[in-house]
C-alpha cells in the first residue's frame, strides 16, 4: 500500500515510467505486413473434408446456432461382390457453413464421428457483403490444406 | 440544517417557506444507454443539481439475449458454448458453476488433472478480468496509458488460454466430466486429446513474472498516483453492512472488509491444495477496490505459479455416456468470479437440456448498490465509481 | 516589394498571412508529435502509413477528413453562436502570437504592455469555450462550459500572478525587454559574463505556477475536465463536427504552443541563448525552448488522471493564489534590497 511521503512523488514515479516506455522497444504487430502467427489450436476457420462426410447431420443438429446447411441424397452404388446386393451410400450435396452466425464454439467439429471436420486457425476471410460469409463446400475443402498438424503434449 | 430538516421544517410551514439557498430547477440527465463510461449500454437516468447527483435510477436490460430462456431450448453441452458469452471479459470462468452444477446432479467424480486444468485457466481468467479492470478505472479517471500497459500484458494470459482451449475470449473448454477431451468415436490422428501443449508451464511462469511485473508498474503509474489518490480515496463509500445487505460479492465486498470468499469457502475446485490470501480493504472506497484487485490479480498469479507446478498426471475426463442426460432434481452451484459470485440453479426434468436455468451474476448484484450509493455524489465521482465496481453489461442483463 | 512593405495595410495582411500559415503548421506539428509520443509512452506505434514514412501525413489526413464532414449544427442549437464560437477560440489564440518575439526582431508588434496583452488575448478562448457549450443545446456541453469557465476564473489570477514575479524582476512588461533582461548579465566568473533565465533567478515556483495555470487554462490533463470524455462525453465539444471541430482542435494545440512560447519567453530566456547569435539563431532557440515544454506537456498528459472540478478549484486557491502571492512578495523584496 503506498504511503503518504513527499508529495508528487507518485506523479514523478508515473512519469519516470512513461518515459521510460518511450524509449523501450514498442510490441504492435503491423498486421498487414507482418503476421501475427496463431496458435495450432485457434480456432479461426472450419475446414470440411467432403469425402469423409457421411451426410450424418449431427453437426448440424448440434450445432447452437443453426449455422450449418447440409443437403444429400442415397445413390446406388454397384454391390462390392459379384451378385451381392447393391449398396446406398449417402453423398453430399451442398455444405454450407454461414460464418456470419457461427460463434466459433467447435460442437460440429467435436461430435463429427467420421472425422469430416477440423479447426483450422486461418483468419483472414473477412468479407465487405455479409452473405459472402456463407462458405459452401469447395471454399471449406480449400481450408482443408491449412489444418496444422495438432501441437505436441507437455510430458 | 440538512436537506431532510428542511423538507420536514417546510413540511410544517408550508406558507412560511424560507429558502436559503437559491432555487434552481433540478436538470434530468441521461446518462447512457450510449455512454463512454458505461461499459456497454447501462443507463443511468439521474436528476443532478449542477454537478450533485440528486437521485439516480439505473436501467437495465439493454443487452437482455436470453440466456435463461435459451438455455430452456438447448442441450447441456450446447449451454456450454453459450455461457460463456456471459460474461466475456472472463470467459473461462463463467463455464466452471455450470459444470460443477451439472456434474454434481449427474454424480460424476472429475479426474484431478482436469480440475487442476480448470483451475488453472480460471485463475488466468481472473487475471485478464482484473487487468482489464485495472486499466479501464484509471482510464475513466482520464489516464490512458495504464490501459495499454496492462492489456499488454493480458494478452500474454489470453495467449496461453489461446493455446490450450484455442479461443481466447469465449475457451468453450469444459466438459461435462473433465475438460475437452478426445472427439467423438472413430477419432484419428488429428483430434487428439486436447492436453496443455508442450511448453505450457514454462510459458506461464514467465507470463505470471510479466503479470507481478505490470502489476508493480500499475503501483508506480496508478496507485501510488497522487491525484489517483485524491479521486478515489473517501470516494462511493460502501459499508460492510451496505454491502451485506445489498448482496454485493467478489472483490467488491472485500473492499469493505468482508473476508468473504468462495474459493476458501467451498470445493468447487481444488483451490484448498494451494496457498494464497483472501485480500481484503478497510474503507471500502473507490481506491481500496483499485487495490484489493490489484492485490488479488498478484495472488492468483502465485496460484498459477503452484498449479502449474504441482499438476498431476491422469485422465482429462471422467465415464459420461456419449447422450447427456441429467437426473430429475435440482442444484445450486456458486463460485468466485472475478466479478464476485456467480452461481447456476439448474432445475432438470430429466432431459438432454435444463427444465429451467438461473443464473445469478456478479455484475447485476453489484449493481443495486448504485441508486443508494450514488445519491449525493457528484457526477465525476459517479465515473469513479461506475469503474471501481467493475461490470459487464453483458453479466448485468445476459 | 518595398512599396507593399511600407504600406501599413498590405504589411498587416502579410503579418497575418504568415502568422496564421507558421501557427497552422506548429499545431500540425505538435499534433503529430502527441499521436506518436502518446502511442510510443503506450508501447504502441501509432500513426504509420500515412505519408509514406513514420505516418508524418497523419495530421494532414485527419483534417483533411474532418473537412470532408458535414457541418452539424444541431435544431434547438443558438445557430449564430453555434457558428461563431470556434472562430472566436482560434482567434484568441492567434492573437497571442503577436507579441511573441523569435528573434529581437523577428516579432509582429513589440507592445509596451506586452505580456499584459497576452494574457488577455489568451483567456478569449474561454469565451468561445463558453459559446460552444451554451449554444449547443445539450447538457453535456452546457455542464462542460461552465467547467470551462469556472476553471477560467480560478486559474486566470495564478498565472497573471506568477507572471508578476517576472515583470518585477525584469522591469518591464514588454516581451522582447523580458528577453534582454535575462540576456543581461547577473555575474561574472572570470571574465565571462554569465546570464540566467529566470527560471534560475529564484523564479522557478513562479515557473511552476505558470505551467500548472497554462495546463488549466489550456483544459489539458490533469486540468481536462471541461473535455473529460469518459464523463462528459465531449464536454462542450460533443457537438461539433466538420470544420468546426478543426478549428477547436487547431485551437487547442496552437494554444499549447502559445503558451509554451510565453513560457519559455518569460522564465527560460526566450530566444537568447548564451553564445548564439540571437538574431539569426533566435527563432530556433525558441522553438527548442517550446518544444521542451511541448513535449512536458504531452508527458503530463499521458501519464496522469484527471482531477475533480472541485479539487481544482480548492488547488487554485488554497495552494497556488496564495503561493504566487508570496512569490510576489519575496520578489520584490529582493527587488528593493539589492
Amino acid at each position: 500500500m503506498a504511503t503518504r511521503s513527499v508529495p508528487g512523488l507518485g506523479i514523478v514515479k508515473g512519469m519516470r515510467l512513461t518515459l521510460k516506455t518511450l524509449f523501450t522497444k514498442t510490441s504492435t504487430i503491423h498486421y498487414p505486413l507482418e503476421k501475427e502467427v496463431p496458435v495450432p489450436r485457434a480456432r479461426g476457420v472450419i475446414a470440411l473434408d467432403a469425402d469423409a462426410c457421411t451426410v450424418c447431420m449431427l453437426c448440424a443438429r448440434e450445432c447452437p446456432d443453426w449455422c450449418i446447411y447440409i443437403e444429400g441424397h442415397k445413390e446406388m452404388q454397384p454391390p462390392s461382390k459379384e451378385g451381392g446386393r447393391p449398396r446406398s451410400r449417402a453423398t453430399l450435396d451442398r455444405f454450407d457453413l454461414d460464418y456470419a452466425l457461427c460463434m466459433y464454439c467447435g460442437i460440429c467439429v467435436e461430435v463429427c464421428p467420421f472425422d469430416a471436420l477440423f479447426w483450422s486457425p486461418e483468419y483472414e476471410y473477412s468479407e465487405m457483403n455479409i452473405t459472402s460469409m456463407l462458405h459452401d463446400q469447395e471454399r471449406l475443402g480449400v481450408w482443408l490444406e491449412t489444418v496444422p498438424d495438432p501441437p505436441a503434449l507437455e510430458s | 440544517m440538512t436537506t431532510a430538516d428542511r423538507q420536514t421544517l417546510s413540511m410544517h410551514h408550508s406558507e412560511v417557506q424560507v429558502s436559503v439557498e437559491l432555487q434552481t430547477p433540478d436538470m434530468t440527465l441521461n446518462l447512457g444507454p450510449q455512454h463512454p463510461s458505461t461499459h456497454g449500454v447501462l443507463r443511468l437516468v439521474a436528476r443532478v443539481d449542477g454537478e450533485v447527483i440528486k437521485e439516480l435510477e439505473p436501467v437495465v436490460g439493454y443487452m437482455h439475449r436470453g440466456y435463461e430462456k435459451l438455455a430452456e431450448v438447448r442441450t447441456y453441452p450446447q449451454i456450454t458454448a453459450l455461457v460463456n458469452r456471459i460474461d466475456w471479459v472472463s470467459g473461462f470462468a463463467n463455464e466452471i458453476p455450470f459444470m460443477v452444477a451439472t456434474e454434481r446432479l449427474m454424480d460424476i467424480e472429475v479426474p484431478e488433472r482436469a480440475q487442476y486444468i480448470r483451475l488453472i485457466l480460471t485463475e488466468m481468467a481472473r487475471i485478464s478480468n482484473h487487468l482489464v479492470f485495472l486499466s479501464s478505472l484509471p482510464l475513466e479517471l482520464g489516464a490512458a496509458t495504464p490501459l495499454m500497459h496492462a492489456l499488454r500484458e493480458r494478452e500474454r494470459v489470453l495467449d496461453l488460454i489461446e493455446g490450450v482451449t484455442g479461443g481466447r475470449f469465449h475457451p468453450n473448454f469444459n466438459r461435462i466430466g473433465g475438460v475437452k477431451p478426445a472427439a467423438a468415436a472413430g477419432a484419428t490422428q488429428k483430434k487428439v486429446v486436447q492436453d496443455l501443449p508442450q511448453g505450457f508451464v514454462e510459458q506461464t511462469k514467465s507470463a505470471m513474472e510479466y503479470v507481478r511485473e505490470v502489476c508493480a508498474d500499475m503501483v508506480n503509474l496508478v496507485l501510488g498516483n497522487e491525484i489517483f489518490m485524491q479521486r478515489t480515496k473517501g470516494v462511493g463509500v460502501i459499508p460492510a453492512d451496505k454491502a451485506l445487505a445489498f448482496g454485493v460479492s467478489g472483490p467488491n465486498l472485500r473492499a469493505s472488509g468482508v473476508p468473504f470468499d468462495l474459493r476458501k469457502t467451498d470445493d468447487y475446485l481444488p483451490y484448498s491444495n494451494f496457498d494464497f490470501d483472501v485480500v481484503t480493504g478497510s474503507n471500502g472506497d473507490c481506491f481500496d477496490r483499485y487495490a484489493v484487485r490489484l492485490e488479488e490479480v498478484v495472488q492468483a498469479s502465485r496460484i498459477v505459479d503452484q498449479a502449474v507446478s504441482e499438476i498431476p498426471a491422469g485422465d482429462l475426463q471422467a465415464k459420461v455416456p456419449r447422450i447427456i442426460k441429467v437426473p430429475k432434481g435440482e442444484i445450486y452451484v456458486r463460485a468466485e468470479n472475478p466479478k464476485g459470485e456467480m452461481g447456476y440453479y439448474i432445475v432438470s426434468e430429466g432431459g438432454r437440456g435444463p427444465y429451467r436455468l438461473k443464473i445469478r451474476t456478479a455484475s447485476f448484484s453489484n449493481l443495486s448498490v448504485l441508486s443508494w450509493l450514488l445519491k449525493g455524489q457528484l457526477v465525476p465521482d459517479l465515473i469513479a465509481i461506475l469503474g471501481s465496481l467493475d461490470f459487464v453489461l453483458g453479466d448485468v442483463d445476459r | 516589394m518595398s512599396a507593399i512593405l511600407d504600406n501599413f495595410w498590405s504589411l498587416l495582411a502579410l503579418k497575418i498571412l504568415l502568422i496564421t500559415g507558421v501557427m497552422m503548421t506548429v499545431s500540425l506539428v505538435i499534433i503529430f508529435a502527441e499521436l506518436k509520443i502518446s502511442a510510443h509512452m503506450q508501447s504502441r506505434v501509432g500513426p504509420y502509413f500515412a505519408g509514406g514514412r513514420y505516418g508524418w501525413a497523419q495530421p494532414l489526413a485527419d483534417g483533411l477528413k474532418f473537412i470532408q464532414k458535414e457541418d452539424l449544427v444541431p435544431a434547438d442549437a443558438d445557430r449564430p453562436v453555434f457558428k461563431f464560437a470556434p472562430m472566436v477560440v482560434l482567434a484568441g489564440t492567434l492573437a497571442v502570437f503577436v507579441i511573441v518575439p523569435f528573434s529581437p526582431d523577428l516579432v509582429v508588434r513589440n507592445l509596451d504592455l506586452g505580456v499584459f496583452y497576452a494574457l488577455a488575448a489568451g483567456s478569449i478562448g474561454t469565451v468561445g469555450v463558453l459559446m460552444a457549450g451554451w449554444s449547443s443545446a445539450n447538457k453535456y456541453s452546457l455542464m462542460g462550459g461552465l467547467r470551462a469557465a469556472a476553471q477560467l476564473i480560478a486559474y486566470e489570477l495564478p498565472l497573471v500572478l506568477a507572471v508578476v514575479g517576472v515583470v518585477i524582476q525584469a522591469g518591464t512588461m514588454s516581451m522582447v525587454g523580458i528577453v534582454e533582461a535575462q540576456a543581461a548579465p547577473v555575474f561574472h566568473l572570470g571574465d565571462t559574463a554569465i546570464s540566467l533565465p529566470y527560471i534560475f533567478q529564484g523564479q522557478f515556483i513562479g515557473f511552476i505556477i505558470f505551467m500548472i495555470a497554462a495546463l488549466a487554462e489550456l483544459n489539458r490533463t490533469p486540468f481536462d475536465m471541461p473535455i473529460a470524455e469518459s464523463e462528459l462525453v465531449m464536454g462542450y465539444l460533443t457537438e461539433y463536427s466538420g470544420i468546426r471541430f478543426t478549428m477547436f482542435f487547431l485551437g487547442e494545440y496552437a494554444g499549447i504552443f502559445a503558451m509554451s512560447a510565453i513560457a519559455s519567453t518569460l522564465f527560460l530566456g526566450g530566444y537568447y541563448f548564451p553564445g548564439l547569435d540571437s538574431a539569426t539563431f533566435g527563432p530556433l532557440v525558441l522553438m527548442g525552448k517550446v518544444g521542451l515544454l511541448v513535449f512536458l506537456i504531452i508527458w503530463l498528459r499521458w501519464t496522469l488522471p484527471r482531477l475533480r472540478e472541485d479539487q481544482l478549484q480548492s488547488f487554485a486557491w488554497k495552494w497556488l493564489i496564495p503561493l504566487a502571492l508570496v512569490n510576489i512578495a519575496v520578489t520584490a523584496t529582493f527587488k528593493v534590497v539589492f
